[in-house]
Order: C-alpha cells, then structure tokens, then sequence
C-alpha cells in the first residue's frame, strides 16, 4: 500500500491555499542524484520485453516472473522518485534527464530525454501499479495458455511504451511512446491472432489510431514551423505568443490525436472490437492506462488550449458528444466486456470533457482518470473473473445469480461499480462531481450532459451488475458450475476494489494542490453552492440505478429483444460509427483502390505497352519495304544519289 | 579534245552500267556492268588529272582498279556458290534470303 | 598518394567476379562461399574508412582520388565521398553480402549458372560504389548505365514467370532515362566549355558555373527524368513492379534497395548543386507529383494481389516521400530524404527477403495462397511484422525519424503537400497490417501446413538489417552527424536557407539554442 500512504501524506502537507494557481514556466532542472536513474523506468519493463521475446521457448518457464518482476520494479523506482519530488518544494519538482541526442537536423533539435514533473509521476505511479496488478492477475488469467510468455513479454512492452509517453520531454519523443502503446494495444488485441474477428479488430484499432497520429504528426510540425521547437519548454513556455490562428489549429490537431487514442467521436469505433483482446489487456490498455493517454497529451499541452479558446470549446464538445455516445452504448450491449468498453468510452468523456474546460477542469479530468483507472481496472478484472468462471462466455443475458457463486468477484465489482456511479463516499463521488460541478461554471448546456451521462451512467452500470450477480441463473448447459478465481486474480482485484473506494477521499484537495504548479488551477465558481450539484446527481444516480435495478432484476429473456425502440438497435450497432465508417470511407477506399489498379495496368501501363506496340507494328510495316531483291534496292540507290545530286546542284545555284 | 568530250564518253559509259545493273538479272551481266561504271569513273579520274596537269587522279585510278580486282575476286565466288546451290545466276534468287 | 579506399572497395568485387567465373562448373558451392568472401571484405573496408572519415571537413570530398582518363574532352576517373555518397556506398556493401546469404538457394534451378548468378551480384556492387563515389559527371554516367547491365541478366535470366517482359522493360525504361541524360550531359560539357573555355565534367567545377536560367531548365530536365525513371516517380513507375515481381528477391532487393537510390541520389547531388535555379523553378511541379505518388502508390499496394508487387509499390510510395524531401529544399527534408535511402534500403530489402521465404516455402506469389503463417512459422512472422513495421514508420524506428524530417522539413515550405503525404501514414498502416493480416493471421490455410520456420542463414540475412532499423531509430547520431554537413553543403550550393519560425524562442534551454546556431554558422561560414 506504498501509493495509498504517500497519498495520504500529501493530504497532510497540503496546507497551502490551492486556489488559483498559475502554472510555473516549464524549465525542469537537470536531474540528478536519485532522479538521474529514472531511465531505469522505462529500460526495466523493455529489458523484459526484449528478454522475453528475443529469448524464444527458453524463457517459457519464468519469463512471466520475470515480467511481473521487471513491471515491479518500475513501480518501486517510480515511488522512489515520488517520495523523493515530495522532499522538494513545488517549483523544483520538474527535472529533465538527458539521456542522447536524437533527432538533430540543424534547428530541428529532439533530444533523448525524459522529464518527470507533478503531471507525469501521477501517471507513472498508476501505470506502474495497476500494470503490476494487471500483471500478477494475468499468470492466473493466461493460466493455460501455450503463449503466456509472450503475453507478458508485450504486456511489459505496453509499460514501457505508457512509460515513455507520458516521462517524454518533447512531443517528438511522445510520439514514439504513443505510437510504442499503439503497438503493444496492436499485439495484445491480436493476442489470439488465429481468430480472424481478433486480427481485424487489432488492424482496425492501429488503422484508426494512425487517423489520429496524422493530427500529432500535424501538431507537431506547426510546433517546429512557430516555435522552432518541438520539446515541452520551448513549445509550451511561447505558446501564449504563437498567433491564434495557428494555435487553434495545433490544438485541434492534438484533439484528433487524442481522439484516435482515447477512442473519442469520431474515431470511437476501434474500443468496442478491441474487446477482441484477451481481459487483462482491456483492464490494463483499453480502460486504465492506454485510452486516457488523450486526456495526457491535452493537459500536458494546456498552454496551448490556453491560447486558443476556440479548439478548447471543441474539445469539451468532443467530450460531452462522447459522453452520451459511450453511455448510450453501453445501456443496449448485452456483451460484458462491451458495455464496459462502451462505458470507458463515456468516462474519458468525462476527462476530455473537463479538459476541455481549461484550468478549472485540468486537474479533475485527471483526478477522474486516476480513480477511474483504479474502479474500471477492477470491474474488467472482475468481468475477466465472471468470463473465467463461466467458460468464456461474455453475454450477460447467460450470467445472473452469480453473487452466490462468486462472492469476492460480486464484493470487488460491486465496488467498482459504485465508484463510478459516483456513490458518496466512494471514489468516482469526488472525482466525477468535480467535473460536473466545473462544467457548469462554465457552459451550462455542457453541466447539463454531464449531469445527464450521470444518470445514464447509474443506468447502465446497475443493468450489467443486475443482470450479472442478481436475479435467477441463465447458465448454458456448458457452464453450469461457475466457480471463484484464484487467489492469485483475485488478489489484485480486491486491492483494485480496495482503491475504488479509498481513492477519492484520498486524493480530494491533494491532487488540486500537487498538480497545480504544472497545469494550473482555478476553484470554479457556481451560482448555487456545491451540495445542491451533489444532491442533484445522487438524485439522477438513484433514478437510473432504480430504474436498471427494476427493469433487469427479474426477467431478462435469453436472447435480445428484436422490438425495441430505434434508440436500443442504433446502440446495438454502436450508433452506427461502423457502418459511417463502412460507408463513407471503406467503400469508397476500396473502390478507389480498385480502380486505381485496372487505372495503373490499363491506363499508364496500357499507355507504355501501347508506345511499344504501335513501334513494333511500325516497324512491321516498314520491313515490307525490305522486298530482297537486289534490284530494287540498286534503283532506290540510284534515286537517293540523284536526290543528293540535285540538292547539291540546286544548295550551289 | 577537250577535258569535256572525255567526260561525256564517261557518263555515258555510267548510265550504261547503271542501267545494265537495274534491268540485267543475270548476275554475271550485272557485274560486269558495275565493272563498267567502275571504268567511267576511272576515265573521268584521268581525264581531270590531264586538266590539272598533276597525277592524284591517276593514282586514284590505280585504287579504283586494285579496288574492282579484289571485288571482282570475292563477287564471282559469291556468284559461283549461288550458282552451284541453286542452278541459277539470277540476282533475283537471293531475295528469299529476306526478313 | 594515400590509400586509395573506393578503388580498392568497387574493385574487389569485380575480381571476386571474374574468380567465381573461372571456377569449373561444378563448383557452385565453392562459388557461394567465394562470393560471400569477396563482398564481405568491401563491407569491412567501409566500417574502416567510414571510422576515418571526417564529418566536419572543409573538403567537400574525402578519400579523393583522380587520374586523368580522356584528357581531350576533360574527363577524368575521379572518385571520392561526402557524407550522403558515404551513407549509400555503406548501404551497398551492408545489403550485398545479406543478399547473397539470403539468395543462397535462389539460382539452383535457374536457366542461367549458379556461380554467374553471384558473379553478376558482385559485378552489381562493383558498379553501384562506382556510381555513388564518382565524382567526374561522365564517370557518373559510364557507371549509372553499366549498372543495366548486370541487372538485365540477373532479371532475364533468372527471374520467375514473365521474367523477359520485365527485364526487357526495365532496359528499355533505364536507356531512355539514360539517353536524355546523355543529351544533358553533353549539353552542360558544352555550357561548362563555353563559360570556361576548356569543357569540363568535373562536379566541383560545374557547381560554380553560371548557367543561364533557360539553359537551366533544359539541362535539368534531361538529367530529372533519367533519375525520376531510375527513383521511381509516378508517372514513370510502371517498371518496377514487374521488375521486381519478376526477378529472384535478392535481385529485387539490390535493384530497389540500391539500384532506384542512384535516381535520388543524382537529384540531390547533381540536380540541385548544378542547377539550382531550374531546380528551384520545377519544385513545385515535382513536389506535386511527389505527393501523388505517396498516395498513389500506397492505395495501389493496398489493391495488390501478389506479393512482390505489393512491396515494390509500397517502394513507389516511399520514394514518394524520399523526393519530397530533396525538392522541399530544406535542411530536415533533405536530411530525412538521405536518411530515408538508408532505411528503405534495409526495411524493403528485409521485406522482400521475407517474402523470399515465404515463396520458397509455399511456392506461390499471390497473397491469397498464404494464411495463418505465424502459428507454423513464428518467428518468420515477427520478422515479418518488424519488417513492415519499418515500413510503416513506426516511431522507435529508424524509419520514423527519417519519415518525420521529411514531412517536418516539407511542412516549412509547402504546408498543404506536407499535410497530404501525411495521410500516407495511414494508407502505410493500412497496406503493410492488411498484408499482415492476411498472410500471417486467421487460420492456417490448406497448403501452409507444412511451412518451416526461418533457418539460421536466413535468419543471418534478416536480423542484421533489422538490429540497424531499430537501432538507427534510437540513436541515429552517427548517421545524422554524417549527413547533415552534406546536405548544408547542397542547402548553400542550392542557395537556400530554412525559414525561420513565427515566434522567436524566448526560453529556450541553453544548450540546444548554442547547437543550433553552430550549424547555422557553419551554413553561413561555408566558403563556396
């Protein structure tokens, strides 16, 4: 419980006022003593990676202690540099450590270097230790499976590309871990690349992803074309300078790159078909780490968004469409791991959302993303758990009455799914009130979605946990004797559950003031006081939960009702993002390629061969006029020597 | 006699040979009327030496000739070969040597 | 006189050859050892003489050598190297002696011999260190068309299916490249004749001439579409799929690798230090094609039903990229661009020769017949996929940063461009990971049941271009620092400088504003 303790002391220290904070230049120091080792945290888990691949069969038997050990190990360096940044006062925190030169092209200059400031090490802490869990959860989960070592070999690759993204010093180097994670999300969502859905989902997923990094690319270049800089100081210190214009665009350009990685409309479609993946990868990437790397990248950037009011409206838009989007998806899919997803989706809305709202949202949407890292991480582990239990199998409508069989799977859960409902004092009370709260300080159409996905949330999550643990068993024949998970998947989730209540109260007011000197903080102001926000939301929360609670407690048919309302068969089909996608882009790409293809053979080829054709035919004609007889051929040597005679006579005359 | 007169004996003699090589098929014929042209223009050589009073035209007559003997040495090798394979000195026969 | 390094270096390979070609008919086996003996001792030579080189000289080239050869028309055999002719004479030797290991099998059942197969690949190598290390613009041209020579038989004469389509459109294609250049080439001995008085073909010399504007654009033409023809450009690619479908993957991974990289390398250095205002000029023109043939190329390979030809147009969509950033004139393009040659070479050569294996061990070309490889053949298969992914820049490889430079360096000049060829990546993701797809995922297919993973000398072949890969990708300091007082030699012989940014840097830490004005003052400081 090392996190839990060094929480709770910054609660003590936290005397100082927390509002109204601006953020403090961006200069890191150079880092020395303890710090200078931070490389350690990202050349562990890719020792392990490169070990456990490059090693082949012969590490089959403890290559994933291995894993889990390298994965740990991180962790502790990583609390070692906490402890040590909390020894030191606010504005010294950030340090940078050179590592190489790595792209110099004369006032092109990107180096190697890692920077660890108040932002960074909150996510280094939460990868490392729900990477670790996830980790451990994994040697029972992959149990028999004939690959594990492979597993763990990418899972340690995923925590070391998380690791760079977020300890990167410049948006160049970023990229390489947003792109490294893409790559890990890529591997672990084709893990069982023999199923023909899972490797199309896992293409689909880098595909659109790659939509995404079209915008980074972007961003980054209008960086080195305004600032000359591509590292975080010498974009971010001049980002007020830079001409608004080119700021909103860069800003919107960091928004397609978020939205790519943090499956936000409209690049949402990939997270659903991700669940293609084997569980602990959904905990790990498509729910706790991975897709909150958008939220990252956008309050990393916040002087930019700062400079540009027009791209941080867009965003809270694209937060709050996304909201809905995911929590409508998640009321109608009948698949447990989708409807997480989907309810993923609608969470880091909510980050988006709040980041989206300039400083007095930056530190919510990563407070939330903390703690819903710690309560989503659960409830996928706890929906891993149910799925080992009953044999694979993933409809909810074959669940129910597992509460009996399962007791510390329905404990866990349960708490997660209070947490994120947003239930005092659980963890998703503190950290989603905020941003509800903050959200209608500033528009309150924005506050008014947020309160409604409020609602909606408690909906769909009660109607998964009802279906799930309560009323009468819908077991197949095949499954009829669920059974508990082992202590060593249980473990993990029980500390993930143990977070999921414990972490809001933790961390309220601590993380405003930890975080603040990097990314600024403003108190929001409300017209009505806070508690009438908080009852308003409890309200809503206990309606949707209510309504869930009634309408699935009882007779849930085996197969999904066929007439329902369009709303329920849009959300069945994702709200139709695939069938957009199918439509406007898949087509129409596949015919342009089609055509492009008979063009290139037909067109220019045929043009080539053509030339070729129309030479040989001449040529063919002209050999008649070779008739062999030797005659002929004396005649037109008489009629060329007269012509040249005559020209001569003629050019002299 | 003038330069002139020789010189029109010598484009009469050429416009013999060229017509005996266009209309003869006998390769033997034809030869020799490419012999007679080689001639003409021997006699035109000499001819335009006796002008200028000098004898590079004359020496080049000699060539001329040394040139026709070694021609006439390998065509009428040429011509017997054709002669003996196909029983005919036609110049016409070789066209199926064509394409 | 010192050492004379390239001689020794381009020569080797040529005794090499004729040995081989001495040795009785029987001894193919001798043969191959031989061969790997000759064109291992050219990649040891380069290490020594790329430690020796010196990157911040003064002397535009190093390890110069120079013996009059045809003295009345001012042509001399004249050798030598700067960082962008050092980068490709390195990629040479590094990809012939991993060809030949990977080709080892390739000739056995061919009409033409074994041992001339391998005699070809090293009369190959003697040429392309030839073409990348002369100096004398005529030397340059005897070179860049002997080249044909070799390749025409190794196509013609052991290539697969449509081998004598492909080999004779591939010489045809090169000599009308090679003739306008021709043209050109006599047309600016005679300009350098005119200006100087005596004609010249010496490089130096005829940067510093001062040929008139519309003189210029005609010269420039003539040697721009011998190289577009060579690179391949769109509209002039249609060659290089047939050729490279049709001819052994050894063969295809020379001739793409090494053989296209001459196109762009005589743009970047004969091109634009010799005629920089015509340059300038058709820039944008070329920039346009540039952009249509990433995009084009890419949807093309997306629709490829075979597998070699799917490579060889994801090759048309890199040279795409490799263009853009010679003709976008900027310090990052052009330094990306010669960055780009290096990693291309070893990410589609790698391709290719997995591709090799895979026809070697199924027997088919159509991507159809392939699936499910990586559950017989895994380790093939992360070969593979590490090789596609360098092919579809994936950051952490070399190929990223080479890709970035280039779109970085376009973005300064031509926005618009930049933006589009950045949809390319996707079109990359989408080619190489449907390709991946379908081969190696799902199911294992009727007929790949039997498939065998990668053997040690086929794994000697591939993991040395791969450990490069991503081992440039992390740190590509060595190279970097090689080429880029090259390319701001050709930047201050083009006469062009990078634009400055918008904002002026305010808090810029120390000692990367001090790096960047060195290389500014360098720029500045060179005498011309």
């Amino acid at each position: 419980m090392n996190l839990t303790q060094t929480f709770a002391s910054v609660v003590a220290s936290s005397q100082i006022d927390a509002n109204n904070i601006e953020p403090t230049v961006n200069n890191p120091a150079v880092a020395t003593g303890a710090f200078s080792y931070m490389w350690l945290l990202l050349a562990l888990p890719l020792l392990g990676a490169a070990l456990l691949l490059i090693g082949g069969k012969r590490t089959d038997k403890w290559g994933p202690y291995f894993a889990i050990a390298m994965s740990c190990g991180a962790f502790v360096v990583g609390a070692i540099m906490y402890l040590k940044m909390l020894g030191l006062p606010a504005n010294d925190r950030p340090v940078n450590l050179h590592i190489w030169d790595w792209v110099i092209v004369g006032r092109f200059q990107a180096p190697l270097g890692m920077q660890l400031d108040q932002l960074s090490i909150v996510f280094v802490l939460l990868i490392t230790f729900v990477g670790s869990l996830i980790h451990i959860y994994s040697l029972g989960y992959m149990k028999h499976d004939p690959e594990k070592r492979k597993f763990f070999a990418y899972l340690n690759l995923f925590v070391a590309a998380m690791l760079l993204l977020v300890t990167a010093d410049s948006y160049l180097l970023l990229y390489v871990g947003w792109e490294g994670v893409g790559l890990a999300s890529y591997l672990l969502i084709g893990f069982w690349m023999y199923k023909p859905t899972a490797a199309t989902a896992a293409k689909k997923a880098f595909v659109v992803n790659r939509v995404g990094d079209v915008g980074l690319s972007i961003a980054i270049m209008l960086m080195f074309v305004t600032f000359g800089s591509v590292t975080f100081p010498g974009v971010l210190n001049n980002a007020a300078e830079g001409n608004p214009t080119t700021m909103t665009w860069i800003g919107l350009m960091l928004l397609l790159a978020a939205c790519g990685k943090s499956a936000q409309f409209p690049l949402q479609s990939w997270l659903l078909d991700a669940m293609e993946g084997p569980t602990p990868v959904s905990a790990l990437i498509h729910a706790a780490t991975m897709v909150t790397a958008g939220v990252y990248l956008i309050v990393r950037s916040g002087p930019i968004f700062d400079a540009t009011p027009t791209a941080r409206t867009v965003v809270m838009i694209v937060g709050a469409i996304t909201l809905m989007f995911g929590a409508i998806i998640g009321c109608a899919k009948d698949d447990i791991k989708k409807a997480l997803a989907g309810s993923t989706m609608s969470q880091i809305g909510y980050m988006i959302l709040a980041a989206g709202l300039g400083p007095v949202g930056y530190v919510f949407a990563i407070f939330h993303l903390v703690t819903h890292g710690f309560f989503k991480a659960n409830m996928f582990l706890g929906a891993g758990s149910v799925m080992h239990g009953m044999n694979d199998q993933l409809d909810m409508r074959r669940f129910g009455a597992l509460r009996k069989v399962m007791v510390i799977t329905f404990i866990t859960f349960s708490c997660g799914w209070l947490a994120i409902m947003g239930v005092p004092p659980f963890a998703g009370f503190y950290s989603k009130d905020k941003i509800i709260e903050a959200a209608f300080g500033v528009n309150w159409i924005v506050g008014a979605v947020a309160l409604l996905g409020a609602g909606i949330t408690a909906f769909y999550m009660t109607r998964l946990w009802t279906m799930t643990f309560t009323g009468k068993s819908r077991w197949t024949e095949d499954n009829k004797h669920p059974h508990e998970s082992s202590s060593v998947m249980w473990i993990p989730m029980a500390i993930l559950a143990f977070l999921s209540v414990v972490a809001g109260f933790m961390l309220a007011g601590a993380i405003e003031t930890w975080l603040a000197p990097v990314t600024g903080f403003e108190e929001t102001e409300l017209a009505v006081s806070s508690l009438v926000m908080e009852a308003a939301s409890l309200a809503l929360v206990i309606i949707g939960a209510t309504i869930a609670y009634l309408q699935y407690r009882r007779d849930v048919p085996l197969v999904a009702p066929q007439h329902v309302s369009p709303l329920t068969v849009a959300a069945r089909h994702d709200l139709y993002g695939d069938a957009f996608n199918e439509e406007v882009f898949m087509r129409p790409g596949q015919w342009l390629t089609r055509s492009l293809v008979f063009f290139d053979n037909r067109g220019i080829d045929g043009l080539v061969n053509g030339i070729a054709a129309a030479l040989g035919g001449l040529s063919g004609r002209m050999r008649r006029i070779q008739t062999g007889f030797a005659r002929s051929y004396a005649l037109s040597m008489l009629g060329g020597a007269v012509l040249v005679i005559a020209a001569l006579i003629l050019v002299r005359t | 006699m003038s330069t002139t007169h020789y010189l029109v004996l010598s484009a009469i003699l050429f416009s013999l040979g060229v017509l005996g090589v266009l209309v003869r098929r006998n390769a033997l014929i034809v030869f020799m009327c490419v012999e007679m042209m080689l001639n003409a223009s021997n006699l035109a050589f000499v001819a335009f030496a006796q002008q200028n009073g000098n004898l590079y035209g004359q020496t080049i007559a000699f060539f001329v000739m040394v040139v026709a003997a070694a021609e006439v040495v390998v065509g009428l090798a040429i011509i017997v070969t054709i002669y003996r394979t196909r029983r005919s000195a036609s110049v016409d026969e070789p066209s199926l040597l064509k394409y | 006189m010192s050492f004379p390094w390239l001689t020794t270096i381009g020569v080797i390979p040529l005794i090499g050859a004729f040995v081989i070609m001495l040795l009785p008919k029987a001894s193919n086996e001798l043969a191959k050892r031989l061969a790997v003996v000759f064109s291992v001792i050219p990649l040891i030579l380069v290490i020594a003489m790329a430690l020796q080189f010196d990157a911040d000289s003064t002397a535009e080239f190093q390890f110069v050598e120079s013996h009059s050869w045809i003295r009345s028309f001012g042509i001399s055999y004249s050798v030598g190297v700067d960082g962008i002719s050092l980068v490709l004479i390195a990629l040479s030797v590094i990809l012939v002696p991993l060809v030949i290991l990977a080709a080892w099998n390739d000739a056995d059942d061919a009409m033409g011999s074994v041992k001339g197969y391998f005699a070809l690949l090293l009369i190959l190598e003697t040429f392309m260190v030839g073409v990348f290390a002369a100096t004398d613009v005529f030397l340059f041209y005897v070179f860049f068309e002997a080249m044909l020579i070799p390749v025409y038989f190794l196509i013609g004469r052991y290539g697969g299916p449509g081998r004598q389509y492909a080999a004779v459109k591939f010489l045809l294609y090169s000599l009308v490249g090679g003739l306008l250049m021709l043209a050109a080439l006599i047309g600016l001995y005679v300009v350098s004749a005119q200006e100087l008085g005596t004609g010249t073909f010496d490089f130096t010399t005829l940067t510093n001439l001062n040929i008139d504007p519309g003189t210029q654009k005609l010269l420039f033409l003539g040697f721009f579409i011998a190289f577009a023809i060579k690179a391949p450009l769109v509209p002039f690619h249609t060659w290089l799929p047939d050729a490279a479908a049709a001819s052994t993957p050894g063969t295809a991974v020379l001739l793409v690798g090494v053989l296209d990289k001459v196109g762009t390398f005589g743009m970047i250095k004969l091109c634009l230090p010799i005629f920089p205002a015509a340059s300038a000029f058709y820039a944008p023109v070329i920039i346009v094609l540039c952009v249509v043939g990433i995009l084009y190329g890419a949807l093309l390979a997306i629709g490829q039903t075979d597998l070699k030809r799917l490579i060889a147009y994801t090759s048309i969509s890199h040279f795409g990229f490799i263009g853009l950033g010679i003709f976008a004139m900027t310090t990052q393009g052009q330094s990306g661009s010669t960055f780009y040659m290096l990693n291309h070479g070893f990410s589609t050569g790698a391709l290719f020769l997995i591709a090799g294996f895979l026809m070697t061990r199924r027997g088919s070309r159509l991507v159809a017949d392939y699936g499910g490889v990586y559950r017989v053949a895994p380790v093939l298969a992360g070969l593979f996929l590490i090789a596609g992914l360098s092919s579809l820049s994936l950051p952490g490889l070399s190929s990223f940063v080479s890709e970035f430079l280039v779109l970085v360096g376009t973005f300064e000049k031509y926005t618009v461009a930049a933006v589009i060829a950045t949809l390319g990546i996707v079109l990359a993701a989408i080619y190489i990971l449907y390709l991946y797809q379908r081969t190696m995922t799902g199911p294992v297919k009727a007929g790949c049941e039997k498939m065998t993973d990668i053997k040690g000398r086929e794994a000697l072949a591939i993991i040395p271009m791969l450990v490069l890969l991503v081992a440039l990708g992390v740190y590509p300091k060595p190279v970097l620092d090689v080429i880029n007082p090259a390319v701001d030699r050709v930047m201050l012989q083009t006469g062009q400088r990078d634009p400055e940014p918008a904002v002026k840097p305010l808090a810029e830490s120390g000692p990367a504003k001090q790096e960047a004005q060195r290389v500014v003052g360098t720029v500045e400081g060179g005498a011309r």
